[in-house]
């Protein structure tokens, strides 16, 4: 059984110019103990999708799903009091900025107790002591000395260690981490993926991966989502995913890659994600994509198995996805 | 074929005087040491390293921001002085990381895009100068219409197109591009690098590309620099680099450097620590409290860049015995 199960679902913001939907029937699961990679460019719904899930968007947002419930629970009618019990204890999140997304007037020792008092019947001196536990258990040096630093005298790399260890305080089965790696160096960068993987092996915990660099992908996760403005167009398995993709956007993406190109030119995907004003009535992708014909235009291609590809002519067997390529 | 270089630099210091109050004494950050390339016209040249290694600082310098503490530099054969700035900074122009914050949110394009002209060719007409951007505009792929927009009507890799072409308003010989592309989308970002590499061989341009992407920097650099605070490290043509780099801090970032290949098989080498404070640099090699090859010479005497083609600052490089 899943531990999230996401069906269908659909979130849209009222502006000022109409309503925008920024996610469009998307469907997620994730089993305990697995590492799914979301995959997408700005604007294709990624955060925002986990973002409904913990009921955090604005009232702006109108949010519908047929399922999304989380270990059984309903998580569509819950109560905000009881989504509170759930989200920051059984589901938490690491944040892109570290530096933004802590407190800069308070100790990165008493943001991280916060979190435990909040969720958790300990005392204070049990508090400190788990505290301190978890700046070790991410590998800060000098655990007592740095609880009562403030944000701005630790570098990125360790604040976003102290954002892991508040986001691991209580337990939790499914660590959300939206680009935890983006605003940090490579080496940095290196350190945190491997904490990251390696604690998701320790505790057995469920992590999703939300990001845009597909190196961070094809390194760590073992399942691996594509999203395009707002729906996902490809759910695969890492391997094959890199091997084969079912989609032309994904095996486009993929293309484009520096590394993974063999002349000089590199081969490019021809104009821009579509906006508020310009979605194309059927498939998303099919201005930009060089196989779209009269159906692609027209009709909204259904999700077709295998690799889940939405598309109404997925790329089929390897040897001519590596044709493509 | 050896081209006289457009931009040689010998020696770039830079340093910074920081804090220092009513009592306390100032501190000099190094950011820059005795940094040394030449660039020929048409070729690239990258800047590799984590923040604070002194990428930007060098950009600073090399389009004649800031000047250099110590060391010269000198463009298309003139040696760039505080009075010869004037007739020089033209021929170098920078290209930022951010488009959405370089451009004037309440300029027109076209108003953006002649400014540079207006300042710096005053005596040329406005119907010259409209034609001289609109040339311009279909150089780097923006189509005629948008002459009368705002940026914010534009997309990423549209208002980076924007950007790249006031760079080109003054017909510059080197182009420093800093992080021209991390900010922009995977999709787009290959339209930009390919408008890159295009314009550098049709205007024989030379780029200082500074970058922290190492799959960018290996698709489009001829040769590439590695600074780790403020120092260079290795130094070499790409090939070089890629295939055999020497320096350790060089094998790190290229290990730290996530491939997109789920089948490779990695050998990270993981660093230990972080990147010291720029304010108290170790005595010896930089790298040395980070270094698993470091020894008791490291950490007190500095290695200095040796080799021929390809060079690099340390004791015990990858092909000699530890």
């Amino acid at each position: 059984m899943s531990l999230l199960e996401i069906r269908n679902l659909t979130v849209e913001f009222a502006t000022a110019s109409g309503s925008f939907r920024a996610v469009d029937s998307v469907d997620i699961d994730v089993k305990t103990g697995e590492i799914l990679a979301i995959v997408g460019e700005s604007g294709s719904g990624k955060s925002v999708s986990m973002l409904a899930m913990m009921g955090l968007l604005p009232w702006t947002a109108t949010i519908t799903a047929d399922r999304m419930s989380f270990d059984g629970t309903d998580l569509r009618g819950i109560s905000a009091r009881a989504r509170r019990q759930i989200v920051g204890k059984d589901i938490a999140m690491i944040f892109q900025e570290p530096m933004s997304s802590l407190n800069p007037c308070f100790t990165v020792g008493f943001q991280i107790r916060e979190a435990l008092k909040a969720h958790l019947d300990l005392d204070k001196a049990a508090r400190q002591k788990r505290a301190v536990e978890l700046m070790e258990l991410v590998g800060i040096p000098d655990p007592e000395r740095r609880l009562s630093a403030f944000p701005h005298q630790l570098s990125g790399g360790m604040n976003q260690r102290v954002m892991i260890a508040m986001a691991l305080a209580c337990k939790p089965r499914l660590v959300i981490a939206d680009e935890p790696t983006t605003a940090l160096d490579v080496t940095m960068q290196a350190q945190i993926l491997d904490l990251l993987t390696g604690l998701q092996a320790e505790t057995g915990m469920a992590l999703i991966l939300i990001t845009h660099d597909m190196g961070v992908v094809a390194e760590t996760a073992e399942r691996v989502s594509v999203q395009y403005s707002g729906q996902k167009v490809e759910d695969q398995p890492v391997r094959d995913l890199f091997a084969a993709p079912r989609h032309p956007y994904t095996a486009a993406l993929l293309a484009a890659l520096p590394e993974r190109a063999t002349e000089r030119r590199l081969p490019t995907i021809p104009g821009v994600v579509p906006g508020q004003f310009d979605r194309p009535a059927g498939c998303l992708f099919s201005p930009r994509c060089t196989r779209a014909d009269e159906t692609c235009r027209t009709v909204p291609p259904p999700v077709q198995e295998p690799g889940t590809a939405r598309c109404h002519y997925p790329l089929a067997a390897p040897a001519a996805a590596e044709a493509e390529a | 074929m050896s081209r006289p270089p457009v931009a040689t630099a010998r020696a770039l210091t830079r340093h910074y005087a920081v804090g220092g109050g009513l009592f306390g004494k100032p501190q000099v950050v190094r950011a820059l040491n005795r940094a040394s390339f030449s660039i020929e016209p048409g070729k690239t040249l990258a800047v590799v390293g984590e923040s604070g290694c002194g990428k930007s600082t060098l950009a600073r310098l090399v389009t004649m921001i800031e000047e250099p503490t110590e060391g010269t530099l000198e463009i298309d054969g003139v040696k760039a002085l505080p009075e010869t700035w004037r007739q020089l900074r033209s021929k170098v122009q920078i290209v930022f990381q951010d488009p959405q914050s370089s451009l004037n949110p309440r300029q027109r394009i076209g108003a953006i895009l002649a400014e540079p002209l207006v300042i710096n060719q005053p005596r040329m007409s406005a119907p010259e100068r409209e034609a001289k951007v609109r040339e311009t505009m279909a150089l780097v792929g923006l189509r005629p219409e948008h002459y009368d927009r705002y940026p914010h009507m534009f997309s990423g890799g549209q208002r980076q197109r924007i950007a790249v072409a006031r760079a080109l308003m003054l017909a510059p010989r080197v182009l420093v591009l800093d992080e021209p592309v991390s900010a922009l989308d995977l999709s787009i970002q290959s339209q930009i690098l390919n408008l890159l590499m295009e314009l550098q061989e049709r205007l024989k341009l030379a780029y200082l590309f500074i970058s922290h992407d190492l799959s960018v920097v290996r698709h489009i650099a001829d040769d590439v620099m590695v600074m780790y605070l403020g120092k260079t490290v290795e130094a070499g043509s790409r090939d070089a680099i890629f295939a055999a780099p020497r320096h350790p801090y060089t094998r790190a970032l290229l290990s730290a450097t996530p491939v997109a290949d789920p089948t490779h098989q990695k050998e990270r080498i993981k660093l230990v620590g972080e990147l010291p404070s720029p304010l108290n640099v170790p005595p010896g090699c930089p790298f040395a409290p980070r270094c698993w090859k470091a020894s008791d010479r490291c950490r007190r005497t500095e290695p200095q860049l040796s080799g021929d083609r390809h060079q690099a600052a340390c004791f015990h490089p990858e092909d000699a015995p530890v």
